[in-house]
């Protein structure tokens, strides 16, 4: 589904604060999988997810989608595949947007954005009946603006988003980082039921290692623009708590 | 009356580029300085093409087409090479003082006796309630049109392109594209004003457009005022209003111009009542916190 070939990526190249945030990453992600990043800050977690979805372009290496060559290709050519939520509630969403627009959007990801008027009552109804799942009371409020709601709320919307248009590939960067617990558990049950109803290739990075147990078959550790720790299920089964935190000292 | 009448109609004419600027810096937040130019631009093309009888839509075609150039180059100057959008729009303008000395040959060019759209349009007797009709038909129309664009799929990727690129890359919308056609349609709409001021005072000169953005700038910023005070959420009735804030601005000039103050000191009258509607809001919010 994913393949990564010797890829690395280097900021500043041949200035004072050169950076070397990828260097030779080899990675298959078979389709269908959930794969946990784990890494402390600087180790490469969001360059790597960014040289995926094409929000940044590797220096060298090459990489592919449904075995095609995207290596070259800009973000929004590669979100025909991928859809994305950020770690800051404001970057999936347009905050003066209403709810509804940004929905319209969203279903619109893989498909030309043409000059019809696409919200009709049974895009309502569709959007409605999508927001209702979250059980928040939402899905009354499709005028208002996205600015105006919660960090989670817009967190959970943005998932909801992310499957309003064919997808395959999912990539969740912190997507609970900035929520308090119990927004953070809306949102995780959200994708959990999304990931399992789609079958989505799915990355994920977190900083919570209780998230990083719970989640996933699949386990990958980076540190210093590395893969250091790659564990399969069976694997990530056998790990405890206390071993994370070690892997960290 | 009929002195405010004419501020009113001025205003009216200049509301299209109010649009145009509404779209640049309220939807894309792109400070677009190529106004200047392209409002001259428009005038020039227009002059031009009248006095070599052109029929008045083939002129409107080709000043439309010409303002959306001049929006494309500071388009590409910024996307394409990555150069800010205020110098984008900067070096635009400058270049677009030599073309439309070029289109036009000399520096004005009298309008006299020639068919115009005031008068191809005209349903009065008196001139002065033609030229309101035509400024309000064009009002109308353009609001109309622009608001039905916002509202549809693409209008849609247009708001949030300058709402937050990271969202709309990720949905697939070429923002550098987006921002390319954004400025094209706001400065095809800034020459529909070169287009009808330069019909309505019946001559068109290369210094006309010199300081017309802070004209625009500030009717935005009373539009914008009055959105937000209201609390108007239609898009239609926002253009609307953006538009009134265009005829709000003439007639404070028109104002000051009756009470006595010397026309030479109309631009600098101009600046400071930009100035006061740039600042009092934010003194307010300083004194807020």
């Amino acid at each position: 589904m994913i393949r990564l070939a010797e890829v690395s990526k280097t900021f500043n190249r041949g200035e004072v604060n050169e950076v070397e945030a990828l260097r030779g990453i080899d990675l298959e992600i078979a389709p269908g999988s959930f794969t946990v990043l784990l890494g402390s800050n600087g180790s490469g977690k969001t360059t790597l997810l960014n040289v995926i979805s094409g929000a940044i372009l590797p220096s060298a290496g090459n990489i592919y989608i449904r075995s095609n060559e995207v290596t070259d290709l800009p973000e929004h050519r590669r979100s025909r595949w991928i859809a994305r939520v950020f770690q800051d509630p404001l970057g999936g969403t347009a905050p003066d947007l209403s709810i509804l627009d940004n929905f319209r959007l969203a279903a619109l990801r893989t498909a030309a954005k043409t000059l019809r008027i696409g919200i009709n009552d049974a895009f309502r109804k569709k959007v409605q009946d999508t927001i209702a799942e979250l059980g928040l009371g939402l899905e009354n409020k499709l005028q208002q603006p996205m600015g105006s709601l919660s960090g989670g709320q817009r967190q959970a919307l943005t998932l909801l988003m992310s499957v309003m248009d064919h997808t395959d590939i999912l990539l969740l960067d912190e997507p609970t980082a900035a929520l308090d617990p119990k927004s953070a558990d809306v949102v995780l049950r959200t994708a959990e039921k999304i990931i399992g109803k789609f079958q989505l290739t799915t990355i994920m990075i977190t900083h919570n290692l209780g998230e990083s147990l719970r989640f996933g078959n699949r386990l990958i550790q980076m540190d210093q623009g590395r893969i250091i720790r790659d564990l399969n299920a069976s694997e990530k089964e056998k790990v405890r708590l206390e071993d994370l935190y070690q892997w960290f000292q | 009356m009929e002195f405010y009448i004419s501020a009113l109609v001025l205003g009216l004419c200049l509301s299209a580029m109010g649009l145009g600027i509404f779209i640049t810096m309220k939807i894309f937040r792109i400070p677009d300085i190529t106004t200047d130019g392209s409002y001259t631009l428009g005038a020039a093309v227009t002059a031009v093409a009248l006095t070599q009888g052109w029929t008045l839509s083939a002129t409107l075609g080709l000043t439309l087409l010409s303002g959306a150039v001049a929006g494309v180059m500071t388009g590409l100057v910024h996307t394409r090479l990555k150069i800010d959008a205020l110098l984008a729009g900067i070096l635009v303008m400058t270049g677009l003082y030599s073309v439309n000395l070029s289109v036009m040959g000399r520096s004005n060019i009298p309008l006299i006796n020639l068919e115009t759209i005031f008068n191809k349009l005209s349903i009065f007797s008196r001139s002065v309630y033609n030229e309101l009709w035509v400024g309000l038909l064009f009002l109308f129309i353009l609001s109309g049109l622009i608001a039905y664009l916002l509202r549809t799929d693409f209008g849609i990727a247009m708001r949030a392109t300058g709402n937050s690129e990271s969202m709309t890359r990720a949905l697939g919308i070429n923002n550098d594209r987006m921002k390319i056609i954004g400025l094209a349609i706001a400065n095809a709409l800034t020459a529909i004003s070169g287009f009808l001021v330069a019909q309505y005072q019946n001559f068109s000169d290369i210094n006309m457009g010199i300081g017309i953005v802070l004209v625009g700038l500030g009717s935005v910023l009373i539009g914008d005022a009055l959105i937000n005070w209201i609390g108007i959420r239609n898009i239609w009735l926002q253009l609307l209003t953006v538009m009134l804030g265009c005829i709000l601005f003439q007639m404070v000039l028109a104002v000051a111009l009756s009470v006595g103050v010397n026309p030479n000191f109309l631009k600098l009258i101009t600046a400071l009542f930009v100035l006061i509607i740039v600042g009092i809001p934010r003194l307010a919010r300083r004194r807020k916190h």
